[in-house]
């Protein structure tokens, strides 16, 4: 029952992008399309779990081991990168489609707050190693949910009429905005 | 200089010593600043016990031992001793509110008074739930908690058929609030109850020093 | 390119914020309050500086293959530094900001700064342009914290300009962040195109 609230929780109450704001970066660069969108959304949750469960048992087993807490922040994110490496050689092999598609993207989920920030908070809730992947996995897909409904709004936003000033960033973010409202109305739930 | 060339070698070679060099700082600042770090935290929670319990002169924080609420939540529990005598305690307790976890220390004199609270964490709304620091204290409109007998029995907001005014708008929090300070209040009165018919193995000082003065009940 | 040069095109030109669109997450999870996002900008304009500098007097000792890798844990470095030191001595400021601390580590204004000019340049223009960009990023986050601050509470770094029940709360929530950033942009784009 509890891994329900935590997915729960973690895909509609504290939406990783509309209420804590990870993963802004991605979310405002790959929207403009469904499928890019998508691609992303799988991707990110791909890393997101095995970089946590990675993390996890690093920080258990390495770092409250041997009193080496302050080289969390180091560690962690060094191992994401080495992931996000080995994602993209996978993706080559597996499915050149997708790899051409997220083009300069992969590599930049290495910077993608999100999977670090997951990383960090699934230590400080104190969580264990299954309540660890269910909150990443869910994380994840509250991120791909966003990602795409907000990929949807964008495309239909490129046919309407937007003033000079607002095209762009500024119209996408207002709408994110208005996106966070409407999910704000989950709060409570849990 | 000319810039190293990408040999596996020379990778090998710089990685590693920006690694090296990398450790040695952070463990050199470690150093210097886990004393300050360590000092702040045990400050910051004096304080909070202080404002919560009536005027003691022991040390809180060294003589705390856990106590076993209703639902198996451990909490932590902080007696405040005048000399010999007894004088109240701060227990930190929590539950789930609006937005997640709240976690409050509130304080209980010898008579089981709700002498003080303090919201150490939450993540409640601002504007609404996240009144709560305030709204229970406000003596006004039957809200305020404070100088509430806990014997009388367990709090509850007036919607529920309890006396307790919940703020306006967010009585998932108040709710929540409550609910924490009852959970610490019975988690105490529990234990307090199993000291003196002998049931729990372990004594801590605070019981056997109140029995002894009669100072509980 | 002088150095002031350096120092006023990362406070304007290359506004990381406002122009490059940057390091988002910190802009839009630490500026509920004037205080909190002048504070981010600060820890991130020590780790820029800090990090620039750092790299651009290496850069010749890092091979090309490994040279995200090292940049990672030199900035990573400057950041734990930075934790560590505000855990202890600003444990208020420590607490508000939160995941926000460690998450410079992967602020792409950071990487993308040492990539871009650090690792090209001499350790003085490196000072300057971290310091410039971390100047625009401090500035944005404090007018953008600023505006949420003061239209959802009614406050200016904690003092109050008007009563608070007159705030409207949207604006210290997520989607206020998104939507004050929103009209910012559109403004300051305005603005630095016709200068």
């Amino acid at each position: 029952m509890e891994y329900i609230l935590i997915f729960i929780g973690a895909v509609f109450v504290n939406n990783v992008v509309l209420s804590q704001f990870l993963g802004i970066c991605p979310f405002l660069g790959v929207s403009k399309k469904v499928e890019t969108a998508l691609g992303m959304g799988t991707a990110v949750t791909f890393v997101l779990t095995i970089a946590t469960l990675v993390t996890f048992l690093v920080q258990n087993y390495v770092l409250n081991a041997y009193g080496l807490q302050y080289l969390q922040t180091i560690s962690f994110i060094l191992i994401i990168a080495a992931l996000v490496q080995m994602v993209e050689i996978i993706l080559k092999k597996v499915s050149p489609a997708l790899y051409q598609a997220l083009g300069v993207f992969l590599p930049l989920i290495t910077t993608n707050c999100c999977i670090l920030g997951v990383a960090l908070l699934v230590i400080q809730k104190d969580y264990n190693l299954l309540q660890s992947v269910v909150y990443a996995i869910s994380t994840a897909l509250g991120f791909t949910l966003a990602i795409v409904i907000f990929a949807g709004i964008r495309e239909q936003l490129s046919r309407t009429h937007v003033p000079k000033i607002m095209k762009g960033s500024p119209i996408a973010l207002i709408t994110a905005g208005l996106l966070a409202m409407a999910f704000m109305g989950f709060s409570g739930i849990v | 200089m000319k810039k190293l060339k990408s040999t596996l070698p020379n990778m090998f070679f710089s990685l590693t010593l920006i690694c090296i060099v990398a450790a040695a700082i952070l463990a050199s600042v470690n150093e210097i600043t886990a004393g300050p770090i360590a000092s702040t935290k045990q400050a910051a929670l004096e304080a909070a016990i202080k404002a919560v319990t009536p005027k003691y002169d022991n040390n809180p924080v060294q003589e705390a031992t856990s106590i076993v609420a209703a639902d198996g939540d451990s909490l932590m529990l902080y007696p405040a001793k005048l000399g010999d005598s007894f004088v109240g305690v701060a227990i930190e307790t929590r539950a789930i509110g609006y937005g997640g976890e709240m976690t409050i220390l509130v304080g209980f004199d010898g008579n089981g008074t709700l002498v003080n609270y303090s919201i150490l964490q939450h993540a409640e709304t601002p504007g609404l739930g996240a009144r709560a620091e305030k709204w229970f204290r406000t003596d006004k409109n039957k809200q305020r908690v404070i100088g509430r007998s806990m014997k009388k029995g367990t709090l509850t907001v007036t919607k529920d058929g309890g006396d307790v005014d919940a703020i306006t708008a967010a009585t998932i929090t108040s709710r929540a609030f409550l609910k924490a300070i009852n959970k610490a209040y019975n988690a105490y009165a529990k234990r307090e109850a199993d000291a003196d018919s002998g049931a729990t193995l372990q004594e801590t000082n605070i019981f056997s020093s109140a029995r002894k003065e009669g100072g509980i009940k | 390119m002088s150095n002031l040069k350096i120092l006023i095109n990362g406070i304007v030109k290359e506004n990381p914020t406002f122009v490059l669109m940057l390091g988002m997450c910190p802009t839009l999870g630490t500026t509920s309050s004037a205080l909190n996002g002048m504070a981010m900008g600060l820890a991130t304009l020590f780790v820029l500086v800090c990090s620039n500098m750092a790299i651009s007097l290496f850069k010749k000792l890092i091979p090309d293959a490994v040279r995200i890798p090292s940049f990672i844990v030199i900035i990573a470095t400057f950041v734990t530094v930075v934790q560590m030191v505000m855990q202890g001595y600003f444990p208020e400021l420590y607490k508000s900001l939160g995941l926000f601390i460690p998450l410079i580590v992967v602020n792409c204004i950071v990487l993308g700064r040492a990539e871009s000019f650090a690792a090209k340049n001499g350790v003085i223009p490196s000072f300057f342009d971290g310091l410039g960009i971390g100047l625009g990023f401090t500035l944005a986050l404090t007018l953008l914290g600023s505006l949420r601050e003061l239209l959802g509470t009614g406050k200016f770094f904690s003092l109050s300009v008007y009563p608070d029940q007159y705030g409207s709360l949207l604006f210290v929530l997520a989607p206020g962040a998104f939507i004050v950033l929103g009209y910012l942009v559109a403004v300051m784009n305005k603005l630095i195109k016709s200068n």
